[in-house]
């Protein structure tokens, strides 16, 4: 039956991570973007000990991330049939707090993804039982390099088998590695880094590698200095004979002596994407959402109010405005829950992730960069937030993929064509 | 709980509707286009289909469910992806039958739902839009003013389908400043029905203005009798019916410009594998996606008994605006062939564009 119902314990959840989201990360918000690297450690303790985990802790249903310990009687909130959904709900909430501060969050991430959804039981349980207790700690996922971006099959990284065949020896740079600081350095965290295990064959020799913190030859080289979502560390990772377990290889082992052929824990660690494009919309759709209940106050405060059934000759053009910037977000976000739905329900859910990516990141830039425009001088003011909202939403329409390669995704799906016919 | 599963039963319409939709009405679709009419026969297999019969009362030969507005919004989809003159054409007479089943009196209901349950499709039809570009349901240049035990209309209608030889149309009229319903049958003395309009699209469907001169009819015409009738609720229903409707047109679009992306070629290889084409195609499935979403929320909110008017108003804006830039985007893939009425498009870009008239808003 076609509803939209959340159920009552998840919106529990959410006016307790609304208080978070408006008295906790609000009033911290401009300190975080002013001090670009500073670490919000009130905020990440908060989270950490309230059992709020960014991400994913190795076991659908083990009360992850949303176990903000609400729930009497050891109620699971995110058992395994809304997982996703709980996690859309709860990035968006956060999100509406603060962006940056949002992608501080300690926990397994993007790194702890692709272990979930490549790696073995044995792997599931070495890398990620960290993020289960102790101090705070982060995964990251380090793909990009200054020449590889959304052509991933184009990554220099490369990982060698010793003679031995104990190790492999990681080279290369990778950039954009988001609390790449805090996994590689800060923490016991883990970095998972995509590298080619026989360079020049592009796809086929893709591998993900799990490199844990501290591990000697994986350094920090720096940490970049951005547009918006300041509170959250960007860091340059550079790898010089940087030797890791044999075992660390993302899926089984073997996978090693399928050289140039192309392999299935690729595409499984290429899988995460799925899972990740919605959870990227959903936190654009937080931003947004920020913004345009702002503006609208703003806006209210100044005596106009939106009225949505009078006839167009009469609806100003900021009520027409105002009307498209709330359809823009609402629209994503369907398309965001519906993606999520897809997961949980254990549906190939390809097209929707990325269709839910290209519309929320489109969405955040342009309703952030009306709002800015609709309060007037006002809205450019760094006495507000609405501009620091603008410089934050836009890096959904980056991240993750662009617009541009996930409209690609989408068409390719649609059509049935592979990379090499589109 | 969120689902966007339709239900079994929902499914099951939805398969009916969509054969008959695939198999029968694309097929009829150029010819009636270009004849001014669907064969009476293909109408009257429309209607029975049975769009009505999930809330009209099991006295009079329906299920007695409760009406639902998103079985409303996925049934119309359903119709309007075979042809959107052919979903109005048929749903007409539940512009007449939904009004009086939700806000009729007992006698009002007892006369008129039982013509819903039958077999033939019943002569019954609404009159509502106005022509004027500031015309404003909450605020109607037709008139009726209370005379003793009668109520006396003036005014005119226009997209008015299948008035010609109606038993009775609903007629929406100004009654002091709110919308009310008048229930006009055939023979009324002052109401006219004028000459077939001829319209950009919607060829095939047979439209009238109707004109309504010192129109009197007897106090118990007016839908709801003393009670009246709530048209904020009719208008939210409607909105999503209508926003339904736009999805069905903007994915039969959809669906032919990616069909001729795929078999057209040029500069060896084929026009969907140039990016510029391929990215037009990924942004029409989001935004017929999206449109779908939104009316499916909005629908789902007057189920609730929510107040839903924002949400139904930015469904249907949004449904406006993607089945035209859908459509539009589908003739421009088919290039100079989208121009000729040959090939399915360009009736689709006409058609489109009705959404603006139907509903009166239409957001830039």
């Amino acid at each position: 039956m076609i509803d939209f119902e959340i159920p009552a314990s998840l919106g529990k959840q959410l006016q307790i991570l609304e208080q978070v989201a408006l008295n906790v990360m609000r009033p911290a918000s401009r300190h975080f973007d002013v001090h670009e690297h500073d670490r919000p450690w009130d905020y990440i303790k908060l989270m950490w000990d309230g059992g709020n985990n960014a991400g994913y802790r190795g076991r659908a249903g083990s009360g992850d991330l949303l176990s903000m310990s609400g729930g009497e009687g050891g109620e699971k909130v995110s058992g395994p049939k809304i997982r996703n959904l709980a996690l859309m709900y709860t990035v968006e909430m956060l999100s509406y707090g603060d962006c940056g501060l949002y992608l501080s969050t300690a926990g397994g991430a993007l790194g702890a993804a692709a272990v979930e959804a490549a790696g073995t039981p044995e792997q599931r349980e070495r890398f990620l039982t960290r993020f289960k207790g102790g101090e705070p700690k982060w995964g990251a996922m380090a793909m990009t390099e200054p020449q590889a971006g959304s052509d991933t099959a184009n990554i220099r990284t490369t990982a060698k088998l010793t003679e031995d065949g104990k190790e492999w020896i990681l080279n290369g740079e990778k950039i954009f590695v988001t609390n790449g600081l805090m996994a590689a350095q800060e923490s016991p965290g883990i970095v998972v880094v995509w590298a080619t295990i026989a360079p020049g064959t592009g796809r086929a020799g893709m591998r993900a590698f799990v490199v844990e913190g501290n591990t000697p030859g994986m350094t920090v080289a720096r940490l970049e200095k951005k547009h918006g979502i300041r509170a959250s560390d960007t860091a340059a990772l550079t790898f010089a004979d940087c030797r890791i377990p044999y075992d660390n290889i993302i899926g089984s082992p073997e996978l090693a002596k399928a050289e140039g052929k192309d392999s299935k824990g690729f595409a499984g660690a290429m899988k995460t994407f799925d899972a990740t494009r919605p959870l990227v919309a959903a936190s654009a759709i937080g931003v947004g959402r920020a913004a345009l209940d702002f503006t609208k106050d703003f806006l209210f405060k100044q005596g106009v109010t939106i009225r949505y059934d009078a006839p167009p000759n009469v609806l100003t053009a900021v009520e027409r405005d105002v009307m498209r910037m709330e359809a823009q977000l609402r629209a994503a976000w369907l398309l965001t829950i519906r993606a999520a739905w897809q997961m949980d329900i254990g549906i190939s859910n390809s097209l929707e992730a990325s269709m839910c990516k290209v519309k929320a990141g489109e969405a955040v830039t342009w309703v952030t960069q009306k709002a800015v425009e609709l309060l007037g001088a006002e809205g450019y003011d760094c006495k507000l937030l609405v501009e620091k909202w603008m410089r934050d939403g836009k890096i959904n329409d980056l991240y993750e993929g662009t617009g541009q390669i996930n409209r690609l995704v989408v068409a390719r799906r649609m059509l049935g064509y592979s990379s090499k016919e589109l | 709980m969120i689902s966007f599963a339709p239900t079994e039963e929902q499914q099951a319409v939805i398969d009916t509707i969509r054969r008959f939709s695939r198999d029968k009405v694309s097929r009829a679709r150029h010819d009636a286009d270009e004849n001014n009419a669907f064969t009476p026969a293909l109408v009257q297999e429309g209607w029975r289909l049975g769009i009505v019969g999930g809330w009209l009362p099991e006295e009079f030969g329906g299920l007695g469910e409760p009406h639902s507005a998103i079985s409303a919004a996925i049934y119309a989809e359903e119709l309007a992806y075979g042809d959107l003159a052919l979903a109005l054409q048929v749903l007409a007479p539940a512009l007449f039958g939904l009004p009086v089943f939700k806000f009729g009196s007992d006698a009002q209901k007892a006369r008129w739902l039982p013509l819903l349950g039958e077999d033939k499709q019943p002569a019954l039809t609404a009159a509502f839009t106005e022509n004027g570009w500031s015309f404003d349901p909450n605020s109607m240049k037709t008139t009726a003013r209370r005379e003793g035990d009668e109520y006396i209309l003036d005014g005119v209608k226009v997209r008015v389908a299948n008035a010609e030889g109606a038993d009775a149309i609903l007629v929406y009229a100004n009654e002091n400043g709110a919308t009310q319903a008048f229930i006009i049958e055939k023979g009324t003395e002052g109401l006219q029905i004028s000459q077939r309009e001829s319209l950009m699209g919607l060829r095939a469907l047979p439209t009238y203005s109707v004109t309504l001169k010192g129109c009197r009819v007897p106090a118990t015409a007016r839908l709801g009798e003393d009670s009246g009738c709530d048209i904020c609720h009719l208008l939210n229903v409607s909105r999503v019916t209508v926003a339904g409707l736009g999805v069905g047109v903007a994915r039969i679009a959809l669906e032919h410009a990616l069909e001729y992306a795929k078999q057209r070629q040029a500069f060896g290889k084929f026009i969907a594998q140039f990016q510029s084409i391929a990215f037009m195609l990924a942004e029409m499935q989001m935004e017929v996606d999206s449109a779908r979403l939104m009316t499916w929320e909005a629908a789902w909110n007057l189920d609730k008994g929510n107040e839903a008017t924002r949400e139904c108003v930015l469904g249907l804006n949004y449904a406006n605006d993607t089945v035209m830039t859908v459509a539009d985007r589908a003739v421009q893939i088919w290039g100079g062939h989208g121009y000729i009425r040959e090939n399915p498009v360009e009736q689709l870009l006409r058609n489109a564009r009705a959404f603006a008239s139907l509903t009166g808003a239409a957001m830039l």
